[in-house]
This record gives structure tokens, C-alpha cells and sequence, in this order.
């Protein structure tokens, strides 16, 4: 970066050549989800079928998770936070039905 | 290692689709009927195309120009899902494929991505230092080849087409697709003769 | 479909930073704004996924695989690296020849 470059800071989700994981082995671990990360995906793709969310929303949702819960949460934790947030701010479903 | 779900996270699914359900919105048979169509996506079409890619020109070209039309001609359903883009590997270029910004993957002709394929160190890492995320996986190449990264920013998704090494003379589509794994469809990966 | 910028084309990535001004969505990763590169390949037109988050109307706009050479972006590498991003035409700027 050039000197006068002005400073930043990506998104957390935002992770091309982030510092904090730059001397992070790559867990080597290929197994495919858990039955809990399947069945959020599978919710996941009907909610789009039948039209009440979309992928974009899907994201902006996982974006809007604060960084210390990003990246300690699971991978599908982050989608199911989102759906549940997006359902919520839709109307979809009422905050009671989750608590 | 994939941590497990905490506890609350499993109860918040089981909150989430008992009020969708409740609802009408979906039920138990649709999940399941869901989830059964996506476990049958495997890396094995990925391979498959590429072997197909290998021994017949046609395909190849049509792979190269037109993923999607290329995993159709396969007997992959593409309604609906991202276009296909396919990346070609050759003497001088080797393409690795990464979201820096969620996970996108090729689904459709892959399956599920693989749980590397999501963390946040491959996600940072192979924009910024390919050669040393390769070596992870036991791949060298030499500095005169160019490393493509390709992130997959947007709509597209991204397979690699690598190159058939050397030893395949002869083989059939069948035993060449045997040899092309899913690592070497994300480009971490070369195809080996055993 | 008309893709304004034809392949081989150097472009600027706009400097833009829309996280620092509130809630948004976008998909031109961070390590390539202010960035020059070559339009590789119009990919097509996508409706902009900066609206289809917050379910607004998203007009279809131009996709673009945008090439840019690896070892600028980060001040360290193999000079021959490159990495290859899709990038919409409202974040690119034309840079006029002889620009660097």
C-alpha cells in the first residue's frame, strides 16, 4: 500500500489476505456438514423457493453478525442467525415463536 | 476440526422451523426431500465433465464456452442455480479458485463445499499467498507457471478444468474421471496417476 | 445486453467505501478498490445484488471478470501471479491510455 493510502478497515466478512489468518494453517478437515449444518441449508432453499428470502438477504444478514460472533460461530450458525433475523424483520415469524 | 453446533443453535433451528411449519410454510417431508436432492450433488459430475473434457474436443469447447449448458448436456438440473464458469488449465497457467466474501462454490457439480473450503484461512490466504496455500496441499509448481486466483465475488461459480497429465494415454472416461478429485476441481489439487 | 467496456480494457476500481457510511451489501472485496486491472470477459447482466439485499428493485447491471496483477495488490508474491474478480460495471472506472 502506498504510504498516503488511507487507512480502512475491511468489513469482517470481508477476508481476501486478512493479517489475522495470514500464518493460519488451513484446516484440513473435508468433511461434508453435519446433519444440524444440512437441515439449516435445506430450510435455507426452500425459504427461496418460495420466495421469502434471497440469497443477498442471506448475506447481508451473515454480514451484520458482529466480528467476535462471526468467526466463533459455525459456518451454518452464521446462515441460521440470518434466517432467523430475515424472517423476523419480514414478519414472517414473530420474535415469541423463537425465544 | 468443524466445531458442532451449540446447543442453542440447534434450538433455535428446531424454534425456526416449528414456527415455518406452524405457519404452512414448510414441513418436515420438504426438508427431508430437500436435503435428499442436495446430498446426491457430489464432485463426482465436476469430474465426469472434466474426463469428458479430456477426450472429446466438442465437449470441451462447449465446457470452456458455456459451463451451464456443459453440466446440463451431463444430466446436471442448472434451473436455477448460478452459471458455471470454467477455468482451463494450461503449461503456463494453473487457476485456484476462493469467495473471500461467504463461500460461494459450484454446487450443482460439486456438492457440498468441503469445511477448508469455508474457513476464514483459506478465505484470507489464497488471494494473498496461493503458492504457500498450495503447498498445504502438496502442490508445487514452478515460479514460470502463472497462479490465477479466481475469486468468486458475484454470480458466477467456478470449476477448474485441469490438465490430463501424462500416463492417461488410452484410458477410458470412466478411469480418467477416477483420478479427478474434488481439490483438484478448486485448483488446490493436481490430478495424479496413482 | 450492452457491456460499455469492451475485454483488454484497463480499469479503476472505485475507492469506495460504503460500509463506513452505514448498512450495506456489496461484493467488490476490499483488496481490490482503488485498483487497476484488465477487463478479461464480460460476464453478462445481474441484477444488483446491493438492492436484491434489501429487497429493493435491482436493475440488471453489467458483470465484468476484472484481472489484476497479484503481486501490486499485496506488495509481495510472484510477479507472474494474477487474481481474477467479478466486479459490476458501477464500480469501475475506464482509465484513459497512458495512464498507469
Amino acid at each position: 500500500m502506498p504510504d498516503d493510502a488511507p487507512a480502512h478497515t475491511p468489513a469482517t466478512h470481508d477476508l481476501g489476505g486478512a493479517s489475522r489468518f495470514r500464518c493460519t494453517p488451513i484446516d484440513p478437515d473435508d468433511s461434508p456438514p453435519d446433519d444440524f449444518g444440512k437441515r439449516v441449508d435445506a430450510v435455507r432453499q426452500l425459504l427461496a423457493q418460495k420466495k421469502l428470502m434471497t440469497v443477498d438477504e442471506l448475506r447481508r444478514g451473515i454480514e451484520a453478525i458482529p466480528a467476535e460472533e462471526y468467526h466463533a460461530l459455525g459456518y451454518y450458525e452464521r446462515w441460521l442467525r440470518s434466517i432467523a433475523s430475515l424472517m423476523l424483520e419480514k414478519g414472517v415469524i414473530a420474535p415469541e415463536e423463537l425465544r | 476440526m468443524a466445531a458442532p453446533p451449540r446447543p442453542e443453535s440447534v434450538e433455535l433451528l428446531e424454534k425456526l422451523v416449528a414456527a415455518l411449519s406452524a405457519r404452512g410454510i414448510l414441513t418436515e417431508e420438504e426438508i427431508a426431500e430437500r436435503q435428499a436432492i442436495t446430498d446426491r450433488a457430489s464432485p463426482e459430475t465436476g469430474a465426469r465433465m472434466v474426463a469428458k473434457a479430456w477426450t472429446d474436443p466438442a465437449y470441451r469447447a462447449l465446457l470452456l464456452s458455456d459451463g451451464t449448458a456443459a453440466a446440463e448436456a451431463m444430466g446436471v438440473t442448472m434451473a436455477g442455480a448460478p452459471p458455471l464458469g470454467v477455468l482451463e488449465d494450461t503449461p503456463t497457467r494453473h487457476h485456484l479458485v476462493v469467495c473471500t466474501l461467504c463461500s460461494c462454490y459450484p454446487r450443482a457439480v460439486l456438492g457440498y463445499p468441503p469445511h477448508w473450503y469455508k474457513s476464514a484461512a483459506y478465505r484470507a490466504r489464497a488471494v494473498r499467498d496461493p503458492r504457500g496455500v498450495l503447498a498445504e496441499w502438496g502442490t508445487h509448481l514452478p515460479d514460470s507457471v502463472e497462479i490465477r486466483v479466481v475469486d468468486s465475488t458475484a454470480d458466477y461459480r467456478w470449476m477448474v478444468l485441469p490438465m490430463r497429465p501424462a500416463g492417461t494415454e488410452g484410458w477410458s472416461e470412466e478411469r480418467l474421471a477416477s483420478i479427478v478429485t474434488r481439490d483438484a476441481l478448486v485448483g488446490v489439487a493436481l490430478p495424479r496417476v496413482p | 445486453m450492452s457491456a460499455a467496456i469492451a475485454p483488454g480494457a484497463r480499469v479503476r476500481v472505485r475507492d469506495d467505501w460504503p460500509e463506513e457510511r452505514g448498512p450495506c451489501h456489496i461484493r467488490t472485496p476490499h483488496y481490490v478498490r482503488g485498483r487497476t486491472g484488465t477487463v478479461e470477459r464480460v460476464l453478462g447482466a445481474f441484477p444488483n445484488p446491493e438492492d436484491l439485499a434489501f429487497g429493493r428493485p435491482a436493475p440488471r447491471r453489467t458483470l465484468y471478470h476484472v484481472r489484476f496483477d497479484q503481486k501490486p495488490l499485496w506488495d509481495e508474491g510472484n510477479p507472474r501471479d494474477t487474481v481474477l474478480v467479478e466486479i459490476f460495471e458501477h464500480w469501475l472506472e475506464p482509465l484513459a491510455e497512458g495512464r498507469h
